[in-house]
């Protein structure tokens, strides 16, 4: 047996101080009293700036990435992109928290560890290329979310949420397991490479082919709630604790992505031809699922449910483009770019709104009606306008970011040649624009019900003023991080390296 | 007789595989549909270890039992949020 | 590790194999079909056991061990005990299914039929040969996977590391999720009092 070499083990640093301060916010969560229980909030904080420090210089140490543990852990560009992406989407999340939790009472320090556990999931998922890792990683994202969800064990709804969550979590992992055993025995190897390559010596309309595709593909459309799968997602989003609720829709849907990506562009790549149809589909489903049932909600965080399924279709949308458009052509990597770029964007605006909506939580009002926004903007009222910011971002209108991310999908659709797919899409968004003008317009314009001032927490207006600021810039100057994915996908070097991530 | 072969298990690892399906889809008693879970989760188990020995290496034996870890995990934290669950409620439904 | 070629001849016995996996299947349709919740937790537990047997008749004893003690044993203990807690017996209202169960019925029909046609189809990919696997180094061998040798790491080492955390956010969730708020208090007289709250 050879053996790891020791510079591995710099690949997993980052998941492994995580846990460190996950572990380590367990311990001290025993030692605070109640008063002090922010302690936790900053010590994962903490946690998360350490982790982020350790990934820049993995990052610098190891330009092109490495692959380390008997080729389980593929620490790629790509994965360092989502990496920081995770780590900046638990940052977000952090702060926001504190305050809320501290009037639901459940103030516990254990709600930062499964943070933290679920961001080591999720690194897991994104860098892992061993179906065995990846589901392990999967696994724990997906448990520290159930419980997550349920934090709010006084709440009904937060229970049932959970209840719900859990059951169809793990329906679909088991779905998932399933696919992936059958991916084993085509190939005899639980590792990507040899998958792909024991793949690629099949018909791909083999029957066993396309059960064991399928079967993967319908379990992690699971987890990112594409609708015909979406089932869960509004009760779940609805009933967890809001801070929860950004971090489920931005930044584990975001590890949903980056799995997909992985196991379709980066496995299972010669089975396009098989997938991009389902895709297809699923695509238009979940867009006019979300799109029309977010028209009729009253609950702030059933119509973000509603309209993350209708970003989520979007969002797929670039994997039709990236299926059927020429390896390494304009199409694909406009695609490629669109997703990572809309993931980024979404992320962002995803987080603020939500946690705009957590900052209205007080002692005797939930805060989650489209009616308790009314008349932020004379309650809070920078608030109020960033809250429209990240409106405007989520209804994808320029200059706010989310136009670069629809723009980079729809681009890459026409490259591909789908334009009246474009068009769709195009059409869905502008649908999304009155749900969100209704929510816009209940902060501008509706007398306030609640009439004193509303009180933000110093993590709260940090973490939205960021979001904020980022989504602002990237709107009007959308080059660095263009730039970044570029470098993430490794562009400019040969076109079909570059897509295998060397 | 026809000898038993990999085909034979796989057709048993289906059947359990759709009868979990069935379980979490229709029955409306939670505890039964999270055990219909086991029931997929040992359909995933019982491929891994037919095609382990198929191919002649031990890395689906190693699957299973990191499913077989995962399944426990995932009955701890279920079983957590139902009790938590009908804590608030009166009855078991 | 070596594996030996074993050409074609089944190394189990056709009747033993029919009992294993009548069994299984058996517990399996018991396990949704009953109405009492310990019902169907035991017809669980005869399902794994089988499953079980069907382990070691590919020669997977460690497998088997495992899903004898911690599936059979230690999930289907776990679960009558919530059953006891929870006392969700019988379901007695809204009848046992959901409303949609015969379109649920025929479309898993379907989908088993599917999977049948397709593994009845490709038996080429499945060839006929079953490699012996040697059965007294097993769990030596599956212990070098996992955990590795004097100084090295094993090959999944890795995800049985994440493995662990994965165990660790279940126990913390099922802690969270099923302590009493005495609990929270770090002075254990009160942590420790007996809470009359119905839980």
């Amino acid at each position: 047996m050879r053996g790891v070499p020791l510079t591995d083990y710099w690949l997993m640093l980052p998941m492994a101080e995580l846990t460190i301060f996950a572990l380590g916010t367990l311990l001290i969560d025993l030692m605070v009293p109640r008063q002090w229980k922010w302690i936790n909030a900053a010590g994962a904080f903490i946690g998360v700036l350490f982790a982020t420090l350790c990934l820049w210089r993995l990052q610098s140490m190891l330009p092109r990435g490495a692959t380390g543990f008997y080729n389980a852990l593929r620490v790629d560009r790509f994965a360092i992109f989502f990496w920081y992406l995770f780590l900046a989407g638990a940052a977000l999340t952090i702060p926001t928290s504190a305050r809320y939790l501290d009037i639901e009472d459940e103030h516990d320090g254990e709600y930062y560890s499964l943070l933290l556990l679920s961001v080591v999931g999720m690194m897991c998922m994104a860098a892992g290329i061993d179906i065995v890792l990846i589901f392990i990683g999967l696994e724990l994202t997906a448990i520290s979310g159930y419980v997550l969800v349920g934090f709010l064990r006084r709440d009904r709804r937060s229970n049932k949420a959970a209840v719900k969550y859990c059951l169809l979590g793990a329906f679909s992992s088991g779905i998932v397991a399933y696919g992936f055993s059958l991916f084993y025995g085509l190939s005899g190897g639980t590792n990507l490479a040899i998958i792909m390559r024991a793949v690629l010596g099949q018909n791909p309309h083999n029957p066993v082919v396309m059960i064991a595709l399928l079967t993967t593909m319908a379990g992690l459309l699971f987890k990112i709630a594409a609708a015909p799968f979406h089932q869960w997602a509004p009760d779940a989003y609805e009933g967890a604790p809001t801070s929860v609720t950004g971090f489920l829709s931005a930044v584990v849907m975001a590890a949903g992505f980056a799995l997909l990506i992985r196991i379709l562009v980066f496995g299972l790549l010669p089975l396009r031809s098989v997938y991009t149809p389902v895709i297809t589909v699923v695509a238009i489903t979940s867009m006019a699922v979300g799109n029309f049932a977010a028209l009729s909600q009253t609950n702030t965080k059933r119509l973000l449910a509603y309209s993350s399924i209708a970003h989520v279709g979007f969002m797929l949308l670039a994997f039709v483009a990236m299926g059927t458009a020429q390896l390494g052509s304009a199409a694909f990597f406009d695609g490629f770019k669109g997703i990572l770029i809309y993931q980024v964007v979404y992320i962002l605006m995803n987080l603020g709104a939500l946690a705009v909506i957590t900052s209205l939580r007080e002692r005797n009002v939930i805060g989650d009606e489209i009616s308790d926004m009314a008349g932020l903007y004379r309650r809070a009222p920078i608030e109020a306008v960033l809250m429209l910011l990240f409106l405007l971002s989520l209804a994808g209108i320029p200059p706010a970011a989310g136009f670069i991310g629809k723009y980079y999908i729809v681009l890459s659709l026409i490259e591909a040649g789908h334009r009246g797919l474009a068009a769709l899409a195009v059409i869905f968004s502008l649908i999304g624009v009155y749900y969100y003008w209704k929510v816009a317009h209940a902060v501008l314009m509706r007398a306030p019900i609640e009439k004193e001032r509303l009180h933000i927490g110093f993590g709260m207006r940090v973490a939205v003023g960021v979001t904020a600021l980022a989504t602002i810039v990237i709107g009007v100057y959308p080059q660095p991080l263009i730039k970044g994915v570029n470098w993430s996908l490794g562009i400019a070097q040969p076109p079909h390296a570059a897509a295998l991530g060397k | 007789m026809v000898p038993i072969t990999t085909f034979h298990y796989l057709v048993v690892a289906a059947i359990l595989f759709v009868l979990g399906v069935m379980g979490v889809l229709l029955r409306r008693n939670l505890v039964i549909a999270l055990m219909s879970v086991e029931l997929i989760l040992s359909a995933v188990n019982l491929n891994l270890v037919a095609f382990s020995r198929m191919w002649g290496n031990l890395h689906g034996q190693a699957f299973a039992i990191f499913i077989t870890v995962d399944a426990v995990a995932q009955t701890i934290a279920g079983l957590g949020i139902l009790i938590a669950f009908f804590g608030n409620h009166e009855t078991g439904q | 590790m070596n594996s030996t070629l074993n050409s074609g001849v089944a190394s189990v016995s056709a009747p033993f194999f029919y009992l294993l996996a009548g069994l299984a299947i058996f517990g399996g349709v018991l396990v949704i079909t009953r109405r009492s919740a310990v019902h169907s937790a035991l017809a669980l537990m005869g399902t794994l056991l089988a499953v079980a047997g069907l382990y070691s008749t590919l020669s997977a004893p460690f497998v088997a061990g495992v899903q004898i003690i911690v599936y059979a044993g230690g999930i289907v203990l776990l679960f009558l005990f919530a059953i006891m807690a929870v006392n969700i017996e019988r379901s007695d209202r809204d009848g046992r299914f959901r409303r949609m169960w015969p379109a649920v019925l025929v479309a898993s029909c379907g989908l088993l039929g599917w999977f049948l046609y397709a593994f009845a189809k490709s038996r080429a990919l499945f060839p006929n040969r079953m490699m012996t696997l040697p059965v007294s180094s097993n769990v030596q061998d599956i212990a070098t996977m996992l955990y590795g040798e004097t100084g090295k790491t094993g090959e999944y080492t890795l995800a049985f590391e994440v493995a662990s955390l994965l165990l660790l956010a279940a126990i913390v969730g099922a802690v969270i999720m099923t302590r009493k708020k005495a609990d929270t208090a770090i002075n254990p007289a009160t942590a420790l009092a007996t809470d009359p709250a119905k839980e």
